[in-house]
């Protein structure tokens, strides 16, 4: 990990601009596939991207914010181009099941678990150990939610990714 | 939206129109999108004073899925339509979008004139080394022997190297991004806007349906371990021995941008005309 | 909307005036070209009109030339039938120019007594030959240029005035005061070989006792230029190709004075492809080529249809096709431009007839190219592009094109800007960068009004049904041809073979042989009703044109109902049609097509 942040306030602005940018990505994904009707996995993206909202509201309501902080680019801590709880772009697939759509968001609240418990152990603030042990325990809650519902939920089939129909020319 | 928002709180989102892309889920290009709107988010003007021109391809249907003005032409010739644009309308903010194959091949000619011409405009390239509209044949910067149905067993002919190109034609500003790091490509395409002069960034963008392969790029795509230099010379070399994965700004010039020459009218056009009177 | 050219009753058709054609020819270094333009300019300082129309070897310097020029009292817009003079410094090659420079009984052939014979191919049957001693004369005229005496010369024959000639001279002179002492002179020799010449000779001109007031002297690719800036050009994208370039070479300083901007492109695609964008950006925009650059352009001109931007192309025809005959003229490119494109594709051509038309057939395009959002290609000649003459000036300029614009008002019943709503007239408020409110991205692929990609039939067959509707609903007024008598038989040509025509048409008329003339000034859309209307009472009709296939016959059978049983008078280039073989033609046409005799 890079420099982990060192006061409350910007560690809950890094944990609100994780939050805001996995809300972002399943808003995409659920568009996404929408537009090559895929409406199982479009109403689960956004049922996804809601749950997001709802943690980065609480993150606002908890400090007071009205509006998400700027994180500047130094003080991004998370390994890796991507924050850990945005899934992969190049990890959906337009003949995508449920079951991979919660498979890609177990991914996720994993890494924003395993990331959370890290820098709670890097950091040097008490403060920002404590809010970070805290996101890392509902991460942890978030990964048992998930790894439910896909219990819940049929496996892929085998063939889930074969399409006969070759791509087509639009332009 | 038909209201203007306070520059001061234009974010990302206000560049992007209702419109949802129709790229296949996982293509590159959806981050490029997200990280020319965070970039445009940040150079202080309302989407209706920037105008996004493209060609052909998938790549080049960004336009529409911006809130900017928009012109979506034909194949190749976006740099020339964008030129003609910022030349006669030197007030706009200007950026050219599209893919390898438009911009290298069919574009060829009119990519090293812009290079050449110096306006100051912002190109970005999505490259994923295939025409991807058409469903996967060989482009300018294609490996050789990438096996496809137009060339069976590859076309057996060496790779376009653009950044090489555009350094040599004369672009003032040359970088390079991925579409995996879309903050960081976001902050390339930023410095290019506001770089005077031809901008040039060619963005690593895989084509998850032609080349699946291309999902390895992450793993082998690194931060350039060099600063952004302005000598030329010192940009060709390293250019010149580049493997097409280093990341970053590679060059940034002072070559003074094309003069934008629109401006006042000194004579009207009778009095032009007294020159043919006897 | 401007006059342009008022149709004159045939009586007093100018084009039966007498006029006097001469020729100076010679090779490298001879500087006839420069000979030709003082003359002409000279003729038009004495009161006199004129044409000069260039032809020369395929040399880019030294090889054989030939300055034409016909001069007269009354507006020349073509060549007559034969020349009266032919003054050749040297004999060079010049058998090349033997068609171009017809020669007859009466006609004078002068050369240099040192040039050795004149070749076979100029001796026409009865032309006076005199060889004098020209290149001597000169240097001995304290080395001045033998073109100076070959001015003196030919200006007398023809009746200019020595003192115009001076002053033209003069005025064009741009060396030292000591060096035009002598060509001075040289002038003043020439003129006196000139009256020293023995045996008859065609007559000289009479110039008129004063100038007539407010003339100018141009070429038609200057006067498309000025008509291109009277529009309201004020961007233009320019790729050299012969014979558009000195239109391009003119707008390039002249829009930097109006305010505007020209950029040298790389090629033709990226030429057209700058107008464009240029113009997608609200400024009226402008390029000009000839029919191989057309040819690369035809993409862009599609794009221009189909996103609804206005464009103009001005394209100097020359013999085609491919690569054919780049300097010389030919009516050719009318079925390319009227059809050349892929798709279902709407657009305006528009032909200037005269050197003076091309200033105001090109303002007249611009002006319905920026009204109907649609490019619209100028076909225009190298013969009127290349060649200079006195026309009277110019009509004054009509409005600068009007586009119409959107603002944010035409959002307030709307949730989002509609750049191709569907309108009664077809055409669309269009949104110019910068305007808040009204973003749009303008597109080459079928589109919804709202300007979003679609292959549904609604919204192409709503788009095509537009973009063909607002051309075909425009008010074009009177320009759309010149329509001159009301005889039951009718001439139909356009571009620069009308002067030709007319002329013919005047000469028949003297001979008893009425002839309706109509030239058709815009190409497309075809006004089938208004061309109905001009050829009411009409029985049969011939089209003249300069091309091989008969290019304007087959479009106006194809398209509109003609009377009787059509025929075509064509010809392709490099040599221009003719007055007199065009009334000798027509004599025979109406006589072969003379009434049946009632039957009782």
């Amino acid at each position: 990990m890079k420099t982990p942040p060192q006061t409350l306030d910007d560690f809950m602005a890094v944990a609100l601009a994780m939050e805001n940018e996995a809300v972002d990505r399943y808003t995409e994904f659920a568009d996404m596939m929408e537009t090559h009707n895929n409406g199982d996995v479009a109403a689960l993206f956004r049922t996804m991207a809601g749950y997001e909202t709802k943690h980065a509201q609480h993150i606002m309501a908890q400090m007071g914010w009205t509006a998400a902080p700027a994180v500047p680019r130094e003080r991004i801590c998370w390994p890796g181009y991507e924050s850990p709880e945005a899934a992969p772009v190049d990890e959906v697939h337009y003949l995508m099941q449920p079951w991979h759509a919660l498979q890609l968001a177990l991914a996720a609240e994993q890494r924003a678990e395993a990331f959370f418990g890290e820098l709670a152990a890097m950091t040097t603030n008490a403060s920002v150990r404590a809010a970070a042990l805290e996101m890392q325990a509902e991460e942890a809650e978030h990964v048992g939610l998930v790894k439910a519902w896909m219990a819940k939920l049929p496996p892929p089939d085998r063939d889930w990714s074969d399409d006969p129909d070759p791509p087509r020319y639009i332009d | 939206m038909n209201e203007l928002a306070p520059l001061a709180t234009l974010g990302a989102a206000d560049f992007k129109s209702a419109y949802k892309p129709i790229w296949c889920p996982g293509c590159g290009d959806y981050t490029v999108l997200s990280s020319l709107t965070k970039a445009l988010a940040t150079i202080q003007r309302p989407p209706h004073e920037v105008a996004v021109v493209s060609g052909i391809g998938c790549s080049s249907r960004i336009p529409a899925y911006t809130s900017c003005y928009g012109f979506h032409g034909v194949h190749g010739r976006a740099l020339a339509a964008a030129t003609g644009l910022k030349v006669a309308r030197p007030d706009l903010t200007v950026i050219v979008t599209g893919g390898d194959g438009d911009g290298y091949s069919i574009g060829g000619n009119h990519f090293m004139h812009a290079c050449r011409r110096n306006v100051d405009m912002t190109y970005i390239v999505m490259d994923n080394h295939v025409y991807g509209m058409t469903k996967g044949q060989a482009s300018p910067t294609t490996e050789p022997d990438w096996d496809n149905k137009l060339s069976p067993g590859g076309t057996g002919i060496r790779a376009f190297h653009p950044l090489v190109i555009a350094l040599a034609a004369g672009a003032n500003f040359i970088g390079r991004g991925f579409s995996g790091d879309p903050n960081g490509t976001a902050a390339i395409i930023a410095q290019a806007i506001r770089h005077p002069g031809f901008s040039f960034v060619e963005i690593l963008s895989p084509c998850i349906t032609f080349r699946p392969e291309q999902k390895g790029w992450k793993e082998i795509v690194r931060a350039a371990p060099v600063d952004p230099t302005d000598d030329p010379a010192l940009a060709a070399r390293r250019i010149m021995t580049d493997d097409g994965f280093n990341i970053g700004v590679l060059y940034a010039g002072h070559r003074n941008p094309y003069p934008a020459r629109v401006g006042l009218a000194e004579r009207s056009v009778a009095e032009l005309e007294r020159e043919f009177e006897l | 909307m401007p006059p342009t050219h008022v149709p004159t009753p045939l009586a007093e058709s100018p084009a039966i005036a007498r006029s006097y054609s001469v020729a100076i020819a010679g090779s490298g270094g001879a500087g006839v070209m420069t000979a030709g333009s003082l003359l002409l300019d000279a003729a038009a300082r004495a009161g006199l009109y004129g044409l000069m129309v260039r032809t020369s070897g395929p040399q880019i310097r030294g090889g054989e030339a030939a300055a034409l020029l016909r001069l007269g009292p009354q507006p020349v817009a073509t060549l007559d039938d034969r020349f009266d003079l032919l003054l050749a410094i040297d004999w060079q090659n010049l058998h090349r120019f033997a068609d171009e420079i017809p020669l007859g009984a009466g006609s004078l052939l002068v050369g240099d007594s040192d040039a050795g014979e004149p070749p076979e191919a100029l001796r026409a049957g009865g032309t006076r030959l005199h060889l004098l001693s020209l290149k001597k004369a000169a240097k001995a005229s304290g080395g001045a240029w033998v073109n100076m005496i070959a001015l003196g010369l030919a200006g007398a024959l023809a009746g200019v005035p020595v003192q115009a000639l001076q002053a033209a001279l003069r005025a064009s002179w741009k060396r030292g005061a000591e060096a035009l002492a002598p060509n001075l002179a040289a002038l003043q020799q020439g003129v006196a070989m000139a009256h020293g010449l023995p045996g008859e000779r065609p007559l000289p001109l009479q110039p008129p006792a004063a100038a007539p007031a407010g003339r100018w002297l141009l070429s038609g690719n200057e006067a498309a230029g000025c008509g291109a800036l009277r529009g309201g050009v004020r961007f233009v994208a320019a790729y050299p190709i012969t014979p558009a370039t000195e239109l391009l070479e003119w707008m390039a300083p002249a829009l930097t004075r109006v305010g505007g901007t020209l950029l040298q492109a790389e090629d033709e695609l990226a030429s057209v492809n700058m107008i464009i964008g240029a113009s997608y950006g609200g400024v009226p925009s402008l390029t000009a080529t000839a029919g191989p650059g057309l040819a690369l352009m035809t993409e862009g001109i599609g794009l221009a249809v189909a996103a609804e931007v206005p464009i103009v192309v001005v394209d100097v025809m020359r013999g085609g096709p491919s690569t054919g005959i780049p300097a010389k003229s030919e009516q050719s490119d009318l079925s390319f431009a009227v059809d050349g494109l892929h798709g279902d594709a709407p657009r305006l051509v528009v032909a200037p007839n005269s050197i003076a038309d091309c200033l105001a057939a090109t303002e007249w395009a611009v002006q319905l190219a920026e009204a109907l959002q649609a490019p619209a290609i100028v076909l225009s000649d190298q013969f009127m592009g290349q060649s200079r003459a006195v026309i009277d000036r110019p009509a004054q300029a009509g409005v600068a094109a009007t586009r119409l614009t959107a603002s944010a008002a035409d959002t307030v019943d709307a949730p989002a800007y509609q750049r191709y709503l569907d309108t009664a007239s077809g055409i669309s408020p269009m949104a110019v960068p910068g305007t808040p409110g009204t973003v749009y991205t303008a597109d080459g692929l079928e589109h919804s009004e709202r300007g979003i990609p679609s292959s549904q039939a609604g919204d192409h067959r709503k788009q095509l049904d537009k973009r063909q509707r607002k051309l075909d609903r425009h008010d074009y007024g009177p320009q759309w041809a010149d329509v001159e008598g009301d005889a039951d038989l009718a001439v139909i040509t356009f571009g620069s073979t009308t002067g030709a025509v007319r002329e013919a048409v005047a000469r028949a008329a003297v001979q008893g042989v009425a002839l309706r003339l109509l030239s058709l000034r815009l190409l497309a859309p075809l006004r089938t009703e208004s061309l109905a209307e001009a050829l009411r009472g009409v029985r049969q009709v011939l089209v003249v044109e300069q091309n091989h296939g008969g290019q304007l016959l087959r479009y106006l059978r194809s398209r509109a109902d003609l009377p009787g049983r059509a025929s075509g008078l064509h010809r392709p280039g490099p040599l221009p049609l003719r007055p007199g073989e065009l009334c000798a033609a027509f004599v025979d046409w109406v006589a072969a097509h003379a009434p049946q005799e009632a039957t009782a």
